[in-house]
């Protein structure tokens, strides 16, 4: 299913459900459980083996150990690639969406930090980030940019969290920044140095 | 002319003050005796002579020290000024207006003289002389917007308009009240305004955009806002926030009149005329306590606006934890005199 979260501020992503739509090619990029979505695409698909022979697939297995690669490898699509890492598939993505043509359809699905990187992605591209159809599948673990620092922790579980960069004590606002692909972590102690509160485990 | 530019600073010694002048002028924000937010708009009309509405952008005697402030902050941090690729033409059009405004309004201190796209500016306080085409990028040091806000008072950021909203994408940020220019730049209106708390639910951000997307060239507008400094630090920085956190814990009832600050911002909207953006500058002025309280209608009525506010408004200002020891300190200027409707001192 669908991940629902709790009402939150205003810059705080909203994502919607994958829905396979005509167009000269399909770029699919997907982590962890957003295979699930993926798959669940492809099955409510009007003419899905014309749609997979024009479909190049990219997965990264999830935060949490999740790795459905078979899976998606065994749909058929006319390129299939799994990433070891986000960070490994970059170059491909990169590539892929600077040769994109006219009416190609853009989907990512899985947690918030590779849609986000993706939609930032494809705006780097010259592509509105609007284009980029997105559902949130699996863990919630967070990608925080540090605004002391400006260093970048991926896959944040608990609230507060040391930074992974500076190591100053960061909590986790709701406030995101599509530009950055990440929620801001501002830190804790700042008044206080020294009295961080023990961390919560708030995003799994 | 008879103004002088103060040689102080507003970090390390602090030596920043405000003269018996500046204290007159100071753009008190409270028109009564309690506060909430609102979108309060008026048209920005030249007003009082003396006063900071006097003029389009106001120059007074923390300018040349401001400006050096400013220098010191980029130098630190470059990413407190950006502009998106699209936004520099908007920069020109800042530019014009700003430098068009100062030599109209100031012209002991600044001249603009125009030849088609060869212009010519001077500006004596910060001994700078320019020549340049308009336009054309390449023949100043900085681009248009960096350039003209290196010598203007107050931060400044562009928001361009397209699919009925506004999005934040050029800024120059160095005397902001705990705001990121570097992660809000690209956002739109109600995402760059989204950890404000309780304006929301007011709908106050639904109808402060549906006004600002009609907002008319050559009709600028202003409006008030407001916080608390300790010390007078301008760049009170999320980015340096370890840095200047920790002041707020050392006050004591003996240094609050010094130390505390009323932090306005006198904030102004402008349509610009190519580009279609809007300019918002926002101009912050800091006052001490104890020169606050000189003026016994402020001192009143800050004391009653702080005692009344509510709490979620007194975090989000970030002055919570030393509301109590203001209170003590304001409650000795409040004998619980009426006050005169509106901003003027009695």
């Amino acid at each position: 299913m669908t991940t629902s979260f709790p009402p939150a501020m205003r810059s705080r992503p909203v994502y919607g459900v994958l829905t396979a739509r005509p167009g000269t090619g399909h770029l699919i990029v997907a982590d962890g459980e957003g295979a699930d979505a993926v798959t669940d695409m492809i099955a409510a698909a009007t003419d899905a083996a014309a749609m997979l022979a024009r479909s190049h697939i990219i997965y990264v297995p999830g935060p949490t150990g999740t790795d459905r690669a078979e899976t998606l490898r065994a749909l058929g699509a006319a390129q299939f690639h799994r990433s070891p890492s986000f960070a490994a598939c970059l170059p491909r993505l990169q590539k892929v969406l600077a040769d994109a043509q006219m009416g190609m359809q853009i989907y990512v699905a899985g947690t918030e930090g590779v849609i986000g990187q993706v939609q930032q992605q494809a705006m780097l591209a010259g592509l509105p980030w609007q284009a980029v159809q997105t559902e949130h599948r699996g863990s919630t673990v967070r990608r925080v940019q540090c605004v002391h620092c400006k260093g970048i922790t991926e896959a944040v579980r608990t609230d507060p969290f040391p930074c992974s960069h500076c190591g100053l004590n960061l909590f986790v606002r709701d406030h995101y920044s599509r530009r950055i692909a990440a929620f801001q972590g501002v830190n804790i102690d700042a008044e206080d140095p020294g009295q961080v509160p023990p961390p919560v485990e708030r995003f799994a | 002319m008879g103004l002088e530019f103060n040689d102080e600073t507003f970090r390390g010694d602090y030596t920043f003050r405000n003269s018996a002048k500046a204290i007159a002028r100071f753009p008190f924000p409270f028109a009564e005796d309690s506060y909430m937010y609102s979108v309060n708009m008026e048209p920005h009309l030249p007003g009082r002579p003396g006063s900071v509405f006097e003029h389009m952008f106001d120059v007074d005697e923390h300018y040349v020290a401001e400006m050096r402030d400013r220098a010191q902050v980029l130098a630190e941090d470059p990413l407190r000024c950006q502009s998106l690729p699209h936004m520099t033409l908007a920069g020109w059009d800042l530019l014009e207006l700003i430098m068009e405004s100062k030599a109209r309004d100031y012209p002991q201190w600044f001249s603009l003289t125009k030849d088609g796209n060869r212009w010519h500016w001077i500006n004596r306080p910060l001994q700078i002389e320019q020549s340049f085409t308009f336009l054309d990028e390449t023949t100043l040091p900085y681009g248009p917007m960096e350039y003209i806000t290196r010598q203007t008072q107050g931060d400044f950021t562009l928001q361009d308009q397209r699919d009925d909203n506004l999005w934040i994408e050029a800024g120059m940020v160095t005397t902001q009240a705990d705001w990121s220019l570097d992660f809000d730049i690209g956002m739109s209106f109600h995402e760059w305004h989204a950890p404000v708390p309780l304006a929301h639910e007011m709908r106050v951000f639904d109808r402060a955009l549906k006004f600002l997307l009609n907002l008319q060239l050559g009709a600028p507008v202003r409006r008030f806002n407001w916080t608390m400094t300790v010390d007078p630090l301008l760049d009170t920085s999320p980015e340096n926030y370890p840095k200047w956190g920790p002041s707020k814990t050392t006050m004591t009832p003996e240094t609050i009149g010094h130390r505390q600050h009323l932090r306005v911002e006198l904030q102004t909207l402008h349509r610009l005329p190519r580009s279609n953006a809007i300019v918002f500058p926002i101009r912050c002025y800091l006052i001490k306590f104890e020169e606050l309280v000189t003026v016994p209608k402020w001192a009143r009525r800050l004391h009653r606006v702080v005692r009344d506010i509510p709490d979620e408004l007194a975090t989000y200002k970030g002055f919570i934890r030393n509301k109590p020891l203001m209170l003590d300190y304001l409650s000795k200027y409040d004998d619980g005199a009426p006050t005169s409707p509106g901003i003027w001192p009695e």
